[in-house]
């Protein structure tokens, strides 16, 4: 166990190592200078050389790359800045943002836990709301109650995120008004309360969490209904226990190992930033913060965003085969 | 969000071209092949039906997108501040909404759907047109990762040793991207390396076509694995072992002995990435990232109708509808079928 998590943690440093690497190449690679984004419209020659200086773009490209994987990796840090006016960044170092010279790492960290907070919330929903339905369905297979939540699922993964959550928006917001509009723009649990979050997050948790709960809903349903037909389950009813036993115990407790894998690496996959969800309720999460600075071109916030998600992704992969292993016996680590 | 075909959407594994259905079927009817009997049970699904006819529907609005705006007579482009009559449309000091209509979106006989706010363009025009940009994108996307996932997958399964282990590799790393943003921060970059590269100015041609490019080359990953897995277990079978005892090269087999028998998983999975990929457009597009002004796409009308959401929902309201039946439509057929190629479909 303790080998295999070794093994799995050096492959995963290695695939970060080479994303960060494609990215960083394929962004800076770009043939339109960088320094002439950061000096805007008054660029001349001189002013040019400067940035270039001071950024390190007149270096060889692999250089700038170690140069920027040092501020990741070196617990000092790496220094930043033109000879004769350098500072040191902090571990660890994404640069600084070339729109407003704040370092990226304190972007991401004020974003973070708005992200958090939805991709939570939106989990616990889809999770429990998908497994019951899937549940349902599967128990009474063919009745209605399995058409109805059979169709609503292929209705919720059909409702493109955009379309559900202006609707739920239109609705409860404009429409109804219980909800006020969103402009309190990043809503800390501490500081607004418990009822204004929750009157805060409850329309992006759904909006986020329908198309995953249908699809959880389609599995479930799916994986129950070909345990249920196992010869143990026949085996589990023969030896006289009640049908809730078999059920819970013996039939969803198999049918769920699969649900695990897919509920790690998706919110493994949305800790990067829910990019629509928190564009239309203006949630300064991480995905504001890089579709912000997508459209600004803001080469290290862009950078340090997608770096940083990736790190969940990876991250997320190594816990799902883990958990894998500790849920379902038949798993052996080699 | 993720792009590309999830987990559940996926087809099941080992799709039937062989003798199995044959036999299950040939107790009642003699001499079928799989296809035929895939494509009896499609004409018998009344939903598969309906949405093929819908999809039809879609995609002959989108050929024929010049001819039905003649009808109606206004460009998508074309900004229309008085009616025929010549009085206004726009309320020049309410911020420009539409005057009349239904919900303040300025429809009437002239402007069936309503006009938008601000530059009065037609919204049925622009619904029509951003039919063309939807289904072309999502379509050149899903050709793209289509081929790439299924000659790497192919190649990779069928070639095994270390290509198998470099192209498994290549698959892991693709599949750890955080996709959305991925193509997201992408779709700029590649935009202006185009320009730079070929000398085509950043028109929405050219944005299209990064559009086609950055979704079929963050789609094929997982297609790619569905494929290597089942050219693993076809490599193995006799007649690929017949042909090559043959002297059939690897070109042959792989093209004549076993992509025929991959169809039936690569016609379920494009099916199912091509409304991927139409909601992707739509959400990079809505983003401000993918097809820009004047251009109409579904997304962006979306975002530039959000800022009017209480003052006249309608103009959101009829791209979005656009947007849903499209992606259902196809998910349904997407659905229906992989229900008919489904080799234990019926018999339980």
């Amino acid at each position: 166990m303790g080998r295999y998590l070794i093994r799995r943690l050096i492959q995963a440093v290695f695939v970060l190592i080479v994303i960060s690497a494609i990215t960083f190449f394929l962004f800076w690679a770009t043939p339109a200078n960088p320094a002439l984004l950061i000096c805007g419209k008054n660029c001349n020659a001189e002013t040019v050389a400067q940035v270039n200086a001071t950024y390190g773009f007149d270096k060889p490209l692999v250089v700038q790359y170690g140069h920027y994987m040092q501020g990741l990796v070196s617990p000092g840090g790496r220094t930043i800045g033109s000879e004769g006016n350098e500072r040191n960044c902090p571990w660890p170092c994404f640069g600084e943002s070339y729109q407003n010279g704040i370092p990226v790492w304190n972007s991401i960290k004020d974003a973070f836990p708005s992200t958090l907070w939805l991709a939570l919330g939106a989990a616990v929903l889809w999770l429990l709301s998908g497994v019951l339905l899937g549940l349902i369905a599967a128990l009474r297979k063919g009745k209605f109650v399995d058409k109805l939540s059979v169709g609503l699922a292929l209705f919720g993964v059909s409702f493109p995120t955009i379309v559900f959550g202006y609707l739920l928006l239109f609705l409860f917001i404009v429409k109804l008004k219980w909800i006020p509009f969103p402009d309190t723009a990043n809503a800390a649990l501490f500081s607004v309360g418990p009822v204004k979050w929750l009157q805060f997050y409850i329309l992006p948790w759904i909006t986020l969490a329908l198309v995953f709960a249908a699809l959880y809903t389609r599995i479930t349903r799916a994986n129950m209904i070909d345990t249920m037909n196992e010869d143990y389950i026949r085996t589990a009813r023969a030896k006289g226990l009640d049908e809730r036993t078999v059920v819970f115990k013996h039939g969803l407790r198999s049918a769920l190992t699969p649900i695990v894998t897919i509920f790690g690496l998706d919110v493994g996959g949305l800790l990067g930033g829910a990019v629509i969800t928190e564009q239309i309720f203006s949630i300064t999460g991480l995905g504001k913060f890089s579709i912000d600075s997508v459209l600004s071109n803001d080469l290290p916030a862009i950078m340090g965003v997608v770096l940083f998600a990736a790190i969940f992704v990876v991250l997320a992969n190594i816990v799902v085969d883990v958990l894998y292993a500790v849920i379902d016996p038949r798993v052996r680590l080699a | 969000m993720t792009l590309g075909v999830s987990e559940t959407q996926s087809p099941d594994e080992g799709l039937p071209t062989d003798a199995l259905v044959e036999t299950a079927e040939a107790k009642e009817i003699e001499g079928r092949s799989p296809g035929e009997i895939a494509w009896a049970r499609l004409r018998k699904d009344k939903i598969a039906i309906i949405s093929a006819i819908v999809i039809l529907l879609i995609i002959a609005v989108a050929l024929l997108a010049p001819l039905i705006v003649k009808l109606n007579g206004f460009p998508p482009d074309q900004f229309n501040k008085l009616n025929a009559n010549g009085d206004p449309l726009l309320n020049t000091r309410d911020g420009g909404i539409p005057i009349g209509g239904l919900w303040g979106s300025g429809t009437s006989s002239e402007h069936w759907l309503g006009i938008e706010p601000q530059n009065g363009r037609d919204i049925f025009s622009r619904l029509v047109y951003g039919t063309r940009v939807s289904l072309l994108v999502a379509l050149g996307g899903t050709v793209i990762a289509v081929v790439l996932g299924t000659v790497i997958g192919m190649v990779s399964g069928y070639f095994g040793g270390w290509v198998d282990t470099l192209l498994s590799r290549l698959m892991d790393i693709m599949l750890s991207f955080p996709s959305l943003l991925f193509v997201m921060a992408l779709t700029p970059v590649v935009a202006s390396r185009a320009q730079d590269l070929f000398g085509i100015p950043d028109n929405n041609t050219l944005r299209m076509g990064v559009l086609m490019f950055v979704l079929g080359f963050f789609g094929w990953a997982y297609l790619a694995r569905i494929v290597r897995g089942q050219t693993l277990s076809l490599r193995e079978r006799e007649f690929v072992e017949a042909a090559r005892s043959l002297g059939a090269g690897p070109n042959y087999v792989l093209f004549r002995q076993i992509l025929p028998n991959l169809l039936p998983t690569l016609l379920v999975y494009t099916t199912l990435l091509l409304p991927t990929n139409i909601t992707a457009e739509a959400a990079l597009s809505f983003l401000g990232v993918g097809i820009k002004e004047p251009t109409a796409s579904w997304g962006r009308m979306i975002s530039d109708a959000s800022a009017w959401i209480e003052s006249n929902p309608l103009y959101l309201f009829f791209p979005g509808m656009a947007l849903f039946i499209t992606v259902l439509a196809f998910n349904l057929l997407g659905d229906s079928v992989r229900d008919a190629l489904d080799p234990r479909a019926g018999r339980s």
